[in-house]
């Protein structure tokens, strides 16, 4: 109840300081990638770039539920925190430095909301489906796509129902699966979870939360078919690795392999350890998702399924509380629902995109659904947005 | 259970107050039955834990409730039009606001996040605070503030760029020596207490064992709360394995947990000190588990509550990263530290308690220093000194000490 303080809150215009932070993002942008003003709303015709897409495109969408601030992203002072997403992946894209979030700022909720078009108004720490139809179903409805081409590879804690809405007209049977590689990796512990454990973290938010899973997670033995990985190769790579984002990605990288889905949802979550007040956490699950987005990026090109041929969205949920806002505890939570907690950003990249373009416009994410389906051709009746011209 | 309206309170609604918190609600009663619904609950959640506020909160608190009874009713309704605005559910307006206005305030928020009403009562509660400071001008300093905090305890070395948020304040020392740096400061904090002698007004808060310092000097560590965390950490471990318990009841315990569920004082001079601790532990994510965020946070909550002539804050080396549930369950921890990763999550800390300091009275002539501990670095701010300079002139922390008076 921080942000409930009624005492020491100050003043501040919300358009003013998401302008300021847009701004401080394009500036930024501008020195460290050496993009010009020009390239600014320098967009090429829709039809120009409707012709370079090819038939049948593919889209992989990449959240970071625990919002990252510009203090450690992209003002001046975080640049060192997000060298792949400024020097790599900046120059290919077309960046949006205002992305406004108007909804519920809890990681699930907020996450059903960019996936649904629609501000969801659900209880965050509930077990239940978006209330509108998601991404995944108007895509399959209305393109006629078979289940295995929409997917989700999500963190356990909630997001067992990302995949598919309860909307009546929509809903069981159109929507995606859903893969939560931490509750895998714990079901196939049968004899303990040891060399694991750095992996099974779990939300730092409500840590004790563990909610019913139901709807359309695959279980291991699915898993087994379906990306040719036996039980005893998943746990052999999973200790390998560094955090559960790492185990998100190598999940979501055989899925690419193995079964291609025409649309691919990814959402990292390391950055939400913050909730622990633990700020070197936070900057190394920072750089670790700055990595994981370059790698994700890599696996694209080199995917003969997807090379060429897929448009890539890197988008925080939303942002963090800021230092001055007394009701918050800066970066640890995002709870005031100060203009910074609610500013993020977005890049876009792929064929038809214009490459190191900043739009400073101010923008929605609930605007993603939309413009994901003006790039993939459905037609997200029920969602908010509106389509991005700059890209759809 | 019928809908209660801050028109039908009377002085029996109150009678599971404590005995001060009670008298002031009665006192007010005919200003509390002017007040919109919203605003009446967040006035209670004060004003219930009054016999155990710092004397500070119990000062503001008492201004708070005479100015707004100084209002008329015209007045009331025009200053508090944003809360009017807002509405409840059925369902929300129904709970028992009075004698739990803490989980009610948790409810609360869940609703105006579910209803897009946040944003309403931010600017309603802003609209508030700004009328209030206006009228109101805060508490004058009774002497120079002075912020302290000691970070890096247990590195040996490292390339870290420490204070960088904070060297545009003040001077970065670069050749401190400071062979018994920290008694050196804790002297400091303890003359300043002996000096200008008042119920929590000088704080010495250890993210590991406190050194002793004395009764005039309030003292608050990691170590010291261990029984204390334990407990609690057992509590919500029961609430996890009973299997009924989602992240509502897990607040809704702590919302009503008491000093001594956990062993910490409850009676006398000492309840004021144990409401507080037991607030540290379950106010604060992560305080249980991280000993840099229990320090951060402690300090945070001094300033901002008691509102000290002094504070000086210690960072210890915290507990490696290890899985959350883990961590609160108390099985399989490890005792492994990381003390680079804590001399990262401090040096955040100290700039979050300048700036703490800076939103209490008096912040002009404020005095703060940074020292990382052992080593030859610290940080100064102070009215007399410049900013965003870097000094490599050989200094002690007494001569500095004395520069940022």
């Amino acid at each position: 109840m921080e942000g409930m303080q009624l005492r020491d809150l100050k003043t501040a215009s919300s358009e003013e300081v998401s302008a300021a932070v847009a701004r401080s993002r394009r500036e930024f942008l501008w020195a460290a990638a050496g993009v010009t003003a020009g390239s600014l709303f320098s967009f090429a015709p829709r039809v120009l770039r409707a012709a370079a897409l090819r038939p049948e495109p593919k889209a992989v969408v990449v959240t970071f539920g625990g919002g990252a601030r510009d203090e450690e992203t992209f003002a001046p002072e975080g640049q060192e925190n997000i060298p792949n997403l400024v020097q790599t992946l900046f120059p290919q894209s077309t960046f949006f430095a205002q992305v406004i979030n108007k909804g519920i700022l809890g990681h699930y909720v907020a996450t059903a909301s960019l996936a649904t078009g629609v501000y969801e108004t659900f209880n965050n720490f509930a077990a239940v489906s978006p209330h509108n139809p998601t991404v995944f179903e108007y895509f399959r409805k209305d393109l006629h796509r078979r289940a295995n081409d929409a997917w989700v590879v999500a963190p356990s804690n909630g997001f067992n129902r990302i995949g598919e809405s309860d909307h009546r007209s929509y809903g069981e049977g159109f929507g995606a699966g859903v893969i939560l590689p931490k509750h895998l990796l714990a079901s196939s512990m049968s004899g303990g979870t040891t060399g694991y454990d750095h992996l099974l973290r779990d939300s730092y938010e409500a840590p004790f939360y563990t909610p019913e899973l139901a709807g359309n997670e695959v279980e291991m033995q699915k898993l087994k078919e379906l990306l040719k990985l036996s039980v005893e190769d998943f746990s052999a790579h999973a200790r390998s690795l560094a955090s559960p984002d790492e185990l998100s990605v190598y999940i979501a990288r055989r899925l690419m392999r193995e079964v291609a889905p025409s649309l691919l949802w990814i959402t990292l979550h390391d950055i939400d350890i913050a909730h622990s007040g633990a700020y070197s956490m936070y900057i190394e699950g920072i750089r670790r998702s700055d990595r994981l987005c370059v790698e994700i990026w890599t696996a694209i090109q080199s995917e003969p399924e997807y090379a060429g041929r897929t448009t890539m969205f890197i988008l925080p949920d939303f942002g963090r509380d800021s230092d001055t806002d007394p009701g918050g505890n800066g970066f640890q939570h995002h709870r005031t629902g100060d203009p910074l907690s609610r500013t993020t950003w977005m890049m876009a990249l792929g064929p038809g995109i214009r490459k190191g373009v900043v739009v400073d416009r101010p923008v929605e994410s609930i605007d993603l659904v939309p413009t994901l389906g003006s790039l993939l051709g459905f037609h997200p009746r029920f969602a908010q947005g509106k389509a991005l011209p700059e890209i759809a | 259970m019928n809908a209660m309206l801050p028109a039908q309170l009377t002085p029996e609604s109150f009678r599971r107050y404590p005995p001060q918190a009670r008298s002031i609600c009665v006192e007010h009663l005919e200003m509390l039955h002017q007040l919109p619904m919203i605003l009446v609950p967040l006035l209670l959640r004060e004003a219930i834990t009054y016999d155990w506020r710092f004397p500070a909160e119990r000062r503001e608190l008492d201004r708070q409730l005479a100015y707004l009874g100084g209002l008329s009713k015209p007045q009331l309704d025009a200053l508090l039009r944003g809360f009017s605005q807002l509405t409840l559910s059925a369902e929300l307006a129904k709970s028992e606001w009075i004698n739990t206005p803490s989980v009610f305030i948790e409810q609360l928020t869940t609703h105006l996040w579910a209803t897009h009403q946040m944003d309403i009562f931010r600017a309603a509660a802003e609209d508030y605070a700004a009328a209030w400071q206006a009228a109101n001008a805060q508490e004058p300093a009774g002497r120079q503030r002075l912020g302290i905090v000691v970070v890096g305890q247990g590195v040996a070395a490292t390339d870290y760029p420490l204070f960088r948020k904070l060297r545009p304040k003040g001077v970065f020392f670069t050749n401190v020596s400071a062979p018994d740096g920290l008694q050196a400061l804790l002297a400091k904090v303890v003359a300043r207490a002996s000096a200008q002698a008042q119920p929590y007004g000088h704080w010495y808060i250890d993210g590991g064992s406190a050194e002793a310092v004395g009764p005039a000097v309030t003292a608050v560590s990691y170590s010291g709360l261990e029984s204390a965390r334990k407990a609690l950490l057992n509590r919500m471990q029961g609430v996890i394995e009973s299997g009924s318990g989602g992240p509502e009841a897990l607040r809704t315990l702590l919302a009503q947990m008491k000093p001594q569920d956990v062993g910490l004082a409850a009676d006398g001079d000492a309840a004021v000190l144990g409401h507080f601790q037991l607030s540290l532990l379950t106010e604060g994510s992560g305080t249980q588990i991280f000993s840099t965020t229990f320090a951060q946070w402690a300090a945070r909550e001094a300033l901002r509550r008691a509102q000290p002539a002094t504070v000086l804050v210690r960072f210890a080396p915290r507990q490696r990263q290890q899985p959350m549930n883990e961590l609160l369950s108390g099985k399989h921890v490890s005792n492994e530290l990381d003390p680079e990763g804590s001399l990262v999550d401090a040096d955040m800390a100290a700039y979050y308690t300048w700036l703490n300091q800076q939103r209490l009275s008096g912040a002009d002539q404020a005095a703060f220093l940074g020292w990382f501990e052992n080593h030859n670095q610290a940080i100064a701010i102070g009215p007399s000194l410049p900013h965003g300079t870097v000094s490599s002139e050989p200094a002690t922390l007494e001569q500095i000490l004395t520069w940022i008076s």
